[in-house]
């Protein structure tokens, strides 16, 4: 094959090996994967589209840190066709992966030295755990980590060893919350809204993180506000229909900004002039 | 490169010659419309066209096409190479296929369209007939001056032929009846442009195309979306005929040994209901004022962005046609917004 750029089909997945497989809860599987040739280059941020032959792709973000160098790890919720046929995936098996994809437009470099706060509701732990996994492996260049991570229930916690682990490092907080508690459970009752409602130092100067559905960032945002953070210290990172994630197919447009090639995760501050974002 | 003429019979000869040796897609009738189909004679080509129901790009984006084989576990890209000549392409057209070369072959080069694009010869034609919906000379694209191998105009027994490739210049090469065009020739073709320039307006924009952008950044929470919301059934026809629409969907086929099988990619619109909607339910621009906003927005203000300011609606006046309740006509609603809103800074 010759290196023309004609001869290359920016569609063909390249395969992966499933190296370690778990489900973290009812409907998120953990999946370990290594590229059969070379490795996964990455940022924090940037996405896969994981392809299942036959049934199609889905746009899955990668939940490691590029610092890790056993693989790349992914978490996938089953609530598609796609993500269904991945699900039945054992370890050993073949998987097709393009990308990566996306700018992963964590300022990684940008945040050196300041206090950061991820928010993440349900899976939207999963793409951010790709940066905080990064920052903890850089310990010395960040200030104070905060994690705030919310679920409906208690069961659809995720990695919730990590997260206590996480929680034992000096200068690490992390801090759950879930809708619906039940017997036993020793952290926050509510939304997500209710662990940034509670902080009671100025986190005007820190670098917030934010992941989770559609509907949270709306919140989320008004309680950011109330604390007087702005806009360009805010980061969020969206979820579309990411079908070729090369910019082309138009799926994951919002306004004049495709979200598969300029984002997915996106200062709050440029999000302001983009009236579909949010 | 250099403009001549060429005979009527000449061209004819050319045609049948192309058609013996390779595959040839040309405008013929269809019912009182006309389309791009497979050639079989020269007889059947129909270059007095006045506009075909769908574009050429059919033939570089096909409506489905295969992008990989799949055999249970590996991939392998599908490229058509197959050779081809496009006869007959309307200026409007041209230069949409132009603008999606732009799209389809920067950031991330897409080699299946950009092959298919290297494989066609096109023969373009001016305009001889203006369509019932055409507003080209509204937005600048009554004339073309790029990306054709071969630009025919009809000048009577003649066609001037201007040839901008070595493969346009060559395929004249071939063809018999071929002689210098004169002084007049030219003229005569300079008279055709030049009341294209101006005739080919059913539909007359109240600006300047350049002014389009600037104006659609003023409009965004304007009535006229929710009023046309209203009517549109979501049925994407606009988005179908559109010669710059190039969004598209992505599908596996699966054979019957339930494991090989390809993936094709399938024309999508953002008109139709599920265009944003992701797995477990949310959909993004639910709303169809939201969609016939985007869908005005994208030919007016996002592409533009992208391809160095050219409108990505080359008024072709298809949707205006092709839309079920009548309200698709860009220049209906661009006109609206100047008159609510005005074009001055």
């Amino acid at each position: 094959m010759s290196g023309r750029r004609e001869d290359r089909s920016i569609y063909q997945p390249e395969l992966a090996t499933v190296r370690d497989r778990k489900m973290l809860n009812e409907t998120e599987l953990y999946l370990r994967l290594s590229m059969d040739s070379g490795v996964l280059e990455y940022k924090p941020g940037q996405f896969v589209e994981v392809s299942v032959a036959g049934i199609g792709e889905a746009p899955i973000s990668i939940s490691s840190s590029p610092t890790a160098d056993d693989g790349f790890e992914l978490v996938i919720r089953r609530v598609g066709n796609v993500t269904n046929a991945i699900h039945k995936l054992q370890t050993g098996d073949k998987v097709g992966i393009r990308g990566p994809y996306g700018k992963g437009l964590y300022p990684v470099d940008e945040v050196k030295g300041k206090d950061l706060i991820f928010i993440c509701g349900g899976i939207g732990l999963v793409p951010q755990r790709s940066f905080i996994k990064y920052v903890l492996a850089n310990r010395g260049e960040y200030g104070q980590v905060t994690i705030f991570f919310g679920t409906k229930t208690v069961a659809q916690r995720l990695f919730a060893s990590e997260l206590s682990e996480w929680d034992k490092l000096e200068g690490v907080e992390v801090k759950e919350t879930v809708d619906k508690p039940e017997e036993g459970w020793g952290g926050e009752v509510g939304v997500i809204t209710t662990l940034i409602d509670k902080i009671d130092k100025d986190i005007r100067d820190a670098m917030i993180f934010a992941c989770g559905p559609p509907v949270m960032y709306k919140f989320v945002l008004l309680a950011l506000e109330e604390k007087k953070v702005k806009a360009k210290n805010i980061y969020l990172n969206l979820e579309r229909k990411m079908k070729c994630g090369v910019g082309k197919c138009g799926h994951c447009q919002m306004n004049n900004y495709y979200v598969c090639i300029d984002g997915p995760v996106f200062c709050y501050s440029k999000l302001k002039d983009i009236p579909e974002a949010i | 490169m250099g403009i001549k003429k060429i005979s009527k019979d000449g061209f004819s000869g050319l045609i049948e010659g192309l058609i013996a040796e390779t595959t040839v897609i040309g405008v013929q009738s269809k019912g009182d419309k006309f389309v791009y189909d497979l050639l079989g004679s020269s007889a059947n080509l129909r270059l007095d066209y006045d506009v075909t129901i769908l574009p050429p790009k059919k033939y570089f984006l096909q409506p489905a096409e295969i992008l990989l084989r799949f055999d249970g576990e590996k991939y392998e890209a599908e490229f058509d190479d197959e050779e081809f000549v496009l006869v007959g392409v309307h200026p409007y057209d041209m230069i949409a296929i132009n603008q999606i070369d732009k799209l389809y072959s920067e950031d991330n080069f897409d080699s299946h369209y950009m092959r298919r694009r290297e494989n066609a010869t096109v023969i373009a034609c001016d305009v001889a007939r203006a369509s019932e919906n055409v507003f080209a000379s509204s937005m600048g694209t009554a004339t073309v001056s790029e990306g054709f191998d071969i630009l025919l105009t009809d000048i009577g027994d003649f066609y001037v032929a201007e040839s901008a490739t070595d493969k346009g210049e060559k395929l004249l090469g071939k063809a018999e009846g071929v002689s210098t065009a004169e002084d007049e020739d030219l003229k005569a073709r300079e008279k055709i442009q030049e009341e294209n320039k101006k005739n080919l307006n059913k539909h007359k924009l109240g600006c300047k195309p350049s002014e389009l952008p600037g104006l659609l950044e003023k409009a965004y929470n304007h009535p006229i979306w929710e009023e046309l919301g209203k009517k549109c059934f979501s049925c994407g026809s606009c988005n179908q005929v559109c010669p710059t629409c190039y969004c598209f969907n992505v599908q596996d086929e699966v054979n019957w040994d339930l494991k090989s099988g390809t993936r094709k990619r399938v024309w999508d619109g953002c008109l139709l209901d599920g265009f944003t909607k992701v797995a477990g339910g949310h959909e993004f621009r639910k709303s169809r004022a939201d969609r016939i906003k985007h869908r005005i927005y994208r030919k007016g203000k996002y592409v533009p962005e992208k391809i160095g300011g050219e409108i990505a609606c080359v008024g072709c006046g298809r949707c205006v046609g092709a839309c079920l309740t009548d309200i698709a006509n860009p220049v209906k609603i661009y006109n609206r917004l100047i008159e609510d809103i005005g074009i001055g800074k």
